[in-house]
């Protein structure tokens, strides 16, 4: 399958940007391991993988903002250093974010000219000089429509991006970087960046584009090359190969983490969500979920699913539909009707959401239990304690005290901890979201094996989750999310890895 | 499941050392407390009499009762500006019924109800309307004290009746003023509130992280409203105290006792910032301001230059830890 990089007879066969065995760790996590890479000038080169495939990595390492442990990186055969992003950018290579990284009170001459405006004799900035630039600029990208005095707050995501791009044409950049550019734009807004695409594909620009979407890499790029696990598991010409050999390539994968194999006991229905709408973010959202299951959400990121979840959680409003919790319907309008109503929330965001940094580990654990731990609403210590204690020793919380800071603690700790939280209040469903993003290996393995515990102790577990082992190795049934709509509900009975893919890209069949 | 390892037992609490105890805020507070106290006993022949010691208490106060509330309304991450404004409102409104020959039970009604509906409304604004409680109380300030000079203009309210001069100069044990003890009684009732319930606790968690928080079903919007209220109340009570202490109002009353107030909370160890603090620390603080202002006065200082003194007390107490924190490495080594 691991096709050696070719050169290919499309504009020029000479290779303008090289990463060779490039390595990059983290505490308790290998993010890259001796991968390569190549960009050609009037390329595409699209970068594909799944979530935690490393491909963010390797876009900081390019632009500069991490270090790569090992491994070298050359412009037009020449090693270099990006020890910090202005010297990336320096040297050419420009990146585009999902979520522009620009300044939103500047106007949009000073960003795209931001470090290197033109100056007058006296040392100040030459506004009139840069503008002028910034317009000469936008009007060769056909840009004409965008005023460089306009502030960037004004303008919408695409124009943002256009920005962006002029920034880098600005210096003259060599290596353009797209990361998931399309992941907040319109339809017609993709149109626009395509034709940017090919307007800098004429301009000899080497790009390297990342996305998850199958249409559009078919669409506009040349090249491809596929990660897993932040290693390199293939390259080559997109013409040379098939949509279904890439995605064998995405996910097809050594079993490198048992699952817990558990007996699947399910029994009724449990919570009952139907025709559930939300005016922009998701619409006509129905499943059931029984006793004792584990019922899985996969899609793509922006796909709706955490949306769903706010909204079963009374974070977000919904714009219709109903919501029963054994038989008897609920209105949830915030979290503290779900929790009394029994439904909980793992959050995704674990620090900004999940745990009080700055509260001790037992206040964190007591915080919606504060009702049952107290009498007549005077804090008891010792029964928070006790409460603390039963569930973090049941998770096997690696802490110091139960007075310490959850800041100090790891993530997975951390994790440990929401989950503690909402097992105290004796849960009927519980929603994980994201539930082992960005934990080490044991904490996820902790994190797997208790979730087959509650659900053979009769709970019910909603698991939203863009890993495909986790979702395969753990859901009893799979509901796979698309562009704000249930694309699918699979029995997770002899389903491929690729099914899945295929499903959350809307190109199954 | 899995074989089980043996169950890692977590403590509640490792042993607290000795130093971290000294150490602490609230070690720091008493050590300047005991200073000023020393300090100005050696300066002024007149400060150890009872008596003496006594009026200072009437310094701080007011303010002091007002810091109580403004403490957890900070630690839950916000802020009321217009409290010394409410004051004077409040002041104006039972100045007006007093004219009409409304008795000091009245009064007192009034009083403790304008504070109330000041904070209502304050509450709401920020609450309710989700607007930043830094501009809301900002405008309130200018309103509340506005309304007060339309009504009263540059004229002065004088003739309360006579009882309701106790609540401002009376004394209800041997030297120990009403105001005084309604103080302790209060630090004593905000105390167990923000430390012993779950009202305080919930508190805390909304000062750390607003947004976990309510994720785990704390009623942010109810918690901040009931403190907006309450700061609002104790301003109201606080105004009943000093016009019954000075016997008139003019729209210009408690003119400053907002930042007053706040320096209070601030140097009791609050931190501005939301989700740490203590109500020892703030009553600690109120009596070194008591302290400083009263012993200056005694020694003749005008109060412009005491103002002086308080803001480089305040600046100093908060910059040494910090320094500390940052050099201390150098002493031990």
């Amino acid at each position: 399958m691991n096709k050696p990089v070719q050169p290919s007879s499309a504009v020029t066969t000479e290779h303008c940007f090289t990463l060779s065995g490039i390595s990059k760790s983290f505490p308790g996590v290998k993010a890259l391991s001796d991968v390569s890479l190549a960009l050609y000038p009037g390329q595409v080169t699209a970068l594909i993988g799944e979530n935690g495939a490393g491909k963010s990595t390797l876009v900081k390492i390019l632009t500069g903002i991490y270090q790569p442990d090992a491994g070298e990186i050359s412009v037009n055969g020449t090693p270099v250093v990006l020890s910090t992003a202005q010297e990336a950018f320096k040297l050419g290579i420009a990146a585009i974010h999902q979520e522009t990284v620009l300044f939103d009170d500047l106007t949009v001459g000073e960003n795209i000219y931001l470090g290197h405006a033109p100056r007058n004799k006296v040392g100040l900035l030459d506004l009139k000089a840069m503008h002028g630039a910034a317009r000469v600029v936008l009007d060769k990208m056909h840009a004409s429509h965008i005023d460089t005095y306009a502030r960037l707050r004004d303008l919408g995501i695409a124009n943002k991006h256009l920005v962006a791009v002029a920034r880098a044409m600005s210096i003259d950049s060599k290596i353009v970087v797209m990361d998931e550019p399309t992941a907040a734009l319109s339809a017609k807004e993709i149109g626009e960046l395509y034709e940017l695409i090919e307007f800098l594909k004429s301009e000899g620009k080497a790009i390297l584009f990342i996305s998850h979407k199958f249409d559009e890499i078919y669409r506009i790029a040349d090249r491809y090359t596929v990660f897993r696990d932040g290693a390199l598991v293939g390259a080559g010409l997109l013409r040379d190969t098939t949509q279904n050999e890439i995605i064998k390539l995405m996910v097809g994968r050594p079993v490198d983490h048992i699952f817990p194999s558990r007996k699947a006991n399910i029994g009724m229905s449990v919570l009952s969500v139907s025709e559930l709408s939300h005016p922009t973010e998701f619409e006509d959202i129905s499943f059931e979920l029984h006793k004792g299951e584990i019922l899985g959400f996969y899609g793509l990121v922006g796909a709706g699913r955490s949306e769903v979840m706010h909204a079963l959680f009374g974070i977000t409003k919904t714009s219709g539909g109903k919501i029963s919790l054994e038989g008897v319907p609920l209105k949830i309008t915030s979290p503290a009707e779900a929790i009394n109503a029994g439904i909980v929330y793992v959050p995704e965001e674990r620090g900004r959401q999940g745990v009080v940094i700055g509260l001790p580990i037992f206040m964190n654990v007591s915080l919606p239990s504060l009702d049952r731990t107290s009498k007549s609403n005077v804090l008891r210590l010792k029964e928070e304690f006790d409460l603390a204690r039963t569930y973090t020793e049941r998770l096997d919380l690696r802490a110091s005290s139960l007075s310490q800071d959850v800041g100090t603690l790891s993530g997975g700790n951390q994790q440990k901890i929401v989950i503690a939280k909402w097992l105290a209040t004796s849960p009927k469903v519980i929603i994980l979201d994201e539930p082992t993003k960005g934990i080490d290996i044991g904490s996820k393995a902790a994190v797997h094996e208790f979730m087959a515990e509650l659900v053979a102790e009769g709970l019910s577990v909603i698991m939203v989750s863009s890993e495909l082992p986790e979702v395969l190795g753990m859901a009893d049934r799979i509901v796979v999310m698309r562009s704000g709509k249930i694309e699918e509900i699979f029995e997770n009975k002899n389903l491929s890895p690729e099914t899945l893919v295929k499903a959350a890209a809307g190109i199954l069949q | 499941m899995s074989a089980a390892p043996t169950v890692r037992h977590i403590p509640d609490r490792l042993d607290k050392a000795l130093t971290s105890i000294l150490l602490s805020w609230e070690s720091l507070l008493v050590l300047v407390a005991v200073a000023i106290f020393i300090a100005n006993s050696l300066a002024s022949p007149y400060f150890l009499d009872a008596y003496a010691l006594s009026d200072l208490t009437f310094n701080f106060a007011e303010k002091a009762l007002i810091a109580l509330a403004m403490a957890l309304l900070i630690i839950s991450g916000e802020i009321d500006l217009s409290v010394a404004a409410t004051m004077a409102l409040t002041s104006t409104l039972m100045g007006f019924a007093a004219q009409f020959g409304v008795g000091t039970f009245g009064l007192v009604i009034i009083g403790i109800a304008v504070g109330l509906a000041c904070g209502v409304f304050n509450g709401f604004l920020v609450t309710g309307l989700g607007l930043p409680s830094i501009v809301v109380t900002i405008g309130t300030m200018s309103l509340f004290r506005g309304v007060s000079f339309i009504i009263l203009g540059d004229q002065a309210y004088k003739g309360y009746p006579e009882s309701f001069a106790f609540f401002g100069q009376g004394y209800v044990w041997g030297v120990i003023s009403f105001e005084f003890a309604l103080f302790l009684v209060a630090a004593v009732i905000y105390w167990f509130l923000l430390h012993r319930t779950n009202f305080g606790r919930r508190i805390f968690a909304i000062g750390n992280n607003q947004v976990t928080a309510q994720f785990s079903g704390v009623r942010v919007k109810r918690i901040k409203f009931i403190l907006f209220c309450l700061t609002g109340l104790m301003a109201g009570i606080a105004s009943i105290l000093l016009t019954s202490r000075l016997g008139s109002t003019r729209p210009s009353i408690a003119q400053g006792y907002e930042l007053e107030a706040i320096t209070m909370v601030v140097l009791g160890g609050v931190s501005i910032l939301g989700g740490a603090g203590s109500i020892i620390g703030v009553v600690l603080a109120a009596f070194i301001m008591g302290l400083v202002t009263f012993g200056l006065g005694l020694l003749n200082v005008p109060g412009i230059v005491m103002s002086i003194f308080i803001g480089l007390l305040l600046i100093i107490i908060i910059a040494l830890p910090i320094l500390w924190r940052r050099f201390g490495w150098l002493i031990k080594a």
